[in-house]
């Protein structure tokens, strides 16, 4: 297991590279400057801002240079937030990020589990229907119009929770941001969820357990969960990365000082470090993430692991 | 046209007299009014600012923070016209030599005294190429001695001809008589800053632990994306007039969420509003929405470069063709300004005759622009056919099929509309890669050169090269000109001469609309620039 688990950890390295290596250059290449704007600069003002920041050098001199401080866990200046390092603004960032992703991710996987294995259960029941019809809902329903939905009800309507900001992450402040990132999901949860609940139950091993006269109870939690879990595993990758993605446009809807808000700005803004920085920091996680993933896969099912 | 001129003498006496000083400013509240118990404010700020140094910044939301943290020579009132500030008075004789006094009770808010001596570091600081100012070239348009030699590092920077005489007299010194000088100094890149604070903690020295300002407020809480808090600066001078305590913004980007946030009652004003909410809140908000001019100017620009727009029958064609009053009024419609002329027409200073295709119908310009293009053989048969440019935004996108669709009913034109992400459009626009582009403008101070600079041929701005000997002539003309009346005629005929040459069509005037709560006193209405000072603002009770 320790051996799946360094192998894992070692092809990241690779994959990270390439992922800087391509980074790097597209933003190099992507028409604009860092320092264009609705008034251009004088020549010799523009100059003097890129000497300071090293732009006057050769690409691939501040490509090696750019590594060079990498190794060293410095991702430098950002070009746009001038009084601040790209270290920092990660570090005030990620905590935001990683509270509200962690939660809805969290919320989204044990919703989705125990409301598609309850419509699974009570198969083709009124239950079974409403579920799943507001599911289908879910799905369709893309997060920029779900959050200022849920804006309007809850914050302009009802005033019962703010319509944005993050204040150091009360609770008030995260439900509706919460709810928009992760209904989407709970609904694809939902759905595969009781696909292969339903397949599990309809299969020979849960018969005989029934047969051998074993509580209901007990023969759902202790056999046909955790075979029925093994297609919502493997959705949690793609999940978990489609929540920090979609996390862009929930934080900029609700004004959250996350990585994607930084993100989306540091691209506009041509903030060549900034989006270095927060590439390889997502990057990582998704590979991390899904090495968490295959170990979970490879602990649940053990033909994966030999 | 009247409130122009108004503003206009005042900006210009304020300017030109020999001794100046005192007005009302700081928070006036008028008798009777009841003050709120709570006296804190939530603005919408548009976006996270990329700095507070004023050194480093451009842009609007920078300067609105700015404005609060650091105090220059001389503030604005709520009508936009001069108001001391650090400076108490200011004298000239020749309108290039310029004698500011400063106040003796001016403190930074860490209780040092401030004195002339800030302002020649932190005017030197702004030029000199090691500290990369992006606004260093508007120390280049005050025309300072030998500010464009330190930038271009032919020069060290203490040879700025800023000079402190003593303590509380600042010297400056122009290479040409600006009698506008003094409006120009309440710009953000004027502002002073505290050396031993930058000197100890360098880029860093604006984060709250750090910061040292002499505005009324200081940083007391900065979380980028999120929100940048103010408290009262006791140290401030006039720290007895202030009534909020506490000012608050929030970098909202989304119009609609900053609006939604109002709504909900967050925040006490928004940055700015979505045209298609705009008759909504009329409706359902109209004791907080208040619409102010704003001095920008929103046009097309012709590729005057590049043929056919290189004959100036086809740029005036295009230009009659577009209905502005129909895009103002339905497609904008927050009461923005039909536009003829480039410079916003409530600019200081500025006195134009109204071009001859602003008197005529929309039909007969159409007429003319149909006949002017059957002139050059485009027609039916043989349409002229090319694409428009504008950066991606509802806005523009709207504007751009309304104006292409006049184009084609009108003139049987084929326009092709593409819309690029805004670093590549500046890009684009900028390398002259377009036939013709959206663009706008805004004034850095209240003065028309601030407009009509740009389209002179060596400007670095001028996207649509336009290159015209006579309208150099008239603003080097301008530019030079001792006299305010001479200054003022030359504007006019460069104005006029846009008009003739046509290199681009100017659309329209902005207006800034945002919801104030009512609770907000002291909103400043006639301030064209948008200079809102919280010190000046204070919160009613319900």
């Amino acid at each position: 297991m320790i051996k799946f688990i360094l192998k894992r950890m070692l092809e990241a390295i690779p994959t990270l590279l390439v992922l800087i290596t391509i980074t790097f250059f597209m933003m190099r290449f992507a028409p604009g400057s860092p320092f264009s704007g609705e008034r251009s600069l004088p020549p010799e003002v523009l100059a003097n801002i890129e000497a300071k920041y090293g732009l006057d050098k050769p690409v691939l001199e501040q490509y090696f240079s750019y590594l060079g401080s990498l190794a060293q866990g410095d991702l430098g200046p950002s070009f746009k937030y001038k009084d601040y390092t790209v270290n920092e603004l990660v570090a005030q960032a990620l905590p935001v990020s990683a509270k509200i992703g962690s939660i809805a991710f969290i919320f989204t996987v044990l919703m989705g589990v125990s409301v598609g294995t309850l419509a699974a259960l009570k198969q083709n029941t009124w239950m079974d229907f409403s579920i799943m019809s507001t599911a289908m809902a879910g799905v369709v329903m893309p997060s920029f119009v779900l959050a200022p939905t849920l804006v309007y009800i809850f914050a302009i309507k009802l005033q019962w929770l703010p319509a944005g900001g993050w204040n150091g992450g009360q609770l008030q402040y995260i439900i509706l941001p919460m709810l928009g990132m992760s209904l989407l999901y709970v609904a694809s949860f939902a759905r595969i969820m009781r696909g292969s609940m339903i397949e599990v139950l309809s299969s020979n091993f849960i018969r005989t357990a029934k047969a051998k006269g074993l509580p209901y109870r007990h023969i759902i939690l202790r056999h046909a969960l955790r075979p029925a879990l093994l297609p919502v595993v493997s959705y949690m990758g793609p999940a978990f990365v489609g929540i920090i993605t979609g996390s862009v446009v929930i934080e900029t809807i609700f004004g959250l000082p996350g990585f994607g808000k930084l993100f989306v700005n540091g691209a506009l803004n041509r903030d060549y470090s900034l989006v270095l920085g927060l590439t390889i920091l997502i990057g990582s996680f998704t590979i991390i993430f899904n090495a968490i993933v295959d170990i979970l896969y490879a602990f649940i099912d053990p033909k994966i692991r030999y | 046209m009247k409130t122009a001129k108004t503003l206009a003498a005042s900006l210009v006496s304020a300017a030109i007299l020999s001794t100046f000083t005192t007005a009302t400013f700081a928070a006036d509240v008028p008798a009777g009014v009841k003050l709120a118990p709570v006296q804190e404010l939530v603005r919408g700020n548009g976006t996270e600012p990329a700095s507070l140094d004023p050194h480093k910044t451009e842009g609007v939301p920078e300067s609105n923070v700015i404005r609060e943290l650091l105090e220059g020579l001389v503030n604005q009132d709520g009508d936009g016209n001069l108001v001391p500030g650090v400076a108490e008075s200011w004298e000239t004789k020749d309108n290039k030599t310029f004698v500011f006094h400063l106040r003796k009770d001016a403190k930074w808010s860490n209780g040092d005294a401030l004195t002339a001596h800030d302002f020649e570091y932190s005017f030197k600081r702004a030029v000199d190429p090691k500290t990369a100012a992006p606004y260093s070239w508007y120390l280049e348009m005050t025309t300072m001695v030998n500010a464009a030699e330190i930038i271009d590092g032919k020069k060290p920077a203490s040879e700025l001809a800023v000079t402190a005489l003593d303590d509380y007299t600042l010297e400056i010194k122009l290479e040409q008589a600006l009698p506008y000088f003094v409006a120009m100094t309440s710009h953000t890149t004027l502002k002073p800053v505290h050396r031993a604070t930058v000197e100890k903690f360098g880029d860093k020295w604006t984060l709250p632990a750090n910061f040292v300002g002499n505005g009324a407020y200081k940083v007391s809480e900065w979380v980028v994306n999120e929100k940048i808090v103010m408290a009262r600066n006791d140290n401030y001078w006039d720290n007895d007039s202030t009534v909020i305590n506490k000012v608050t913004y929030l970098p909202i980007e989304n119009q609609v969420t900053d609006m939604n946030r109002f709504l909900a009652g967050e925040i006490d004003m928004t940055y700015e509003m979505a045209n298609e909410h705009f008759k909504r809140m009329q409706k359902e908000q109209p004791d907080s929405l208040k619409v102010t001019p704003y001095l920008c100017s929103y046009y097309y620009g012709f590729n005057n470069k590049k043929a056919p727009f290189d004959d100036v029958r086809v740029r005036k064609a295009l230009s009659y063709a577009i209905d502005r009053d129909a895009v103002a009024k339905f497609i904008v419609g927050k009461g923005e300004l039909p536009a003829y002329n480039f410079a916003h027409q409530k600019v200081a200073g500025l006195q134009v005759d109204t071009p001859d295709y602003a008197t005529w119908t929309q039909k007969e310009r159409n007429a003319k622009a149909a006949a002017l293009l059957a002139e050059l053989g485009y027609g039916k048969d043989k349409p002229l056919e090319f694409t428009l440019l504008y950066n991606t935004s509802e806005n523009h996108k709207k504007i751009a099929i309304a104006v292409a669709s006049m184009w084609k009913k009108t003139l049987g034109v084929k326009v092709n509309l593409e819309n690029q992400e805004w670093k590549t459009f500046l890009d684009n626009r900028r390398n002259g890669n377009y036939d013709v582009t959206r663009a706008g403008w805004c004034g850095d101070y209240n003065e028309a050169s601030t407009f009509l600079s740009l389209m002179q041929s060596n400007n670095g701005n001028n996207d649509q090269f336009y290159n015209s000997p006579a309208y150099d002539g008239f603003m080097n003309g301008a530019m030079a000109a001792v006299d305010d009346a001479v200054r003022s005629d030359n504007y006019r005929q460069a104005e006029a001469q846009l008009a003739q040459d046509m290199p681009l069509a100017p659309i329209y005037h902005y207006v800034n609309a945002r919801l104030v709560k009512p609770t907000v006193g002291g909103y400043p209405m006639n301030n064209a620039e948008d200079k809102i000072y919280t010190k000046d603002l204070y919160i009613i009770a319900k």
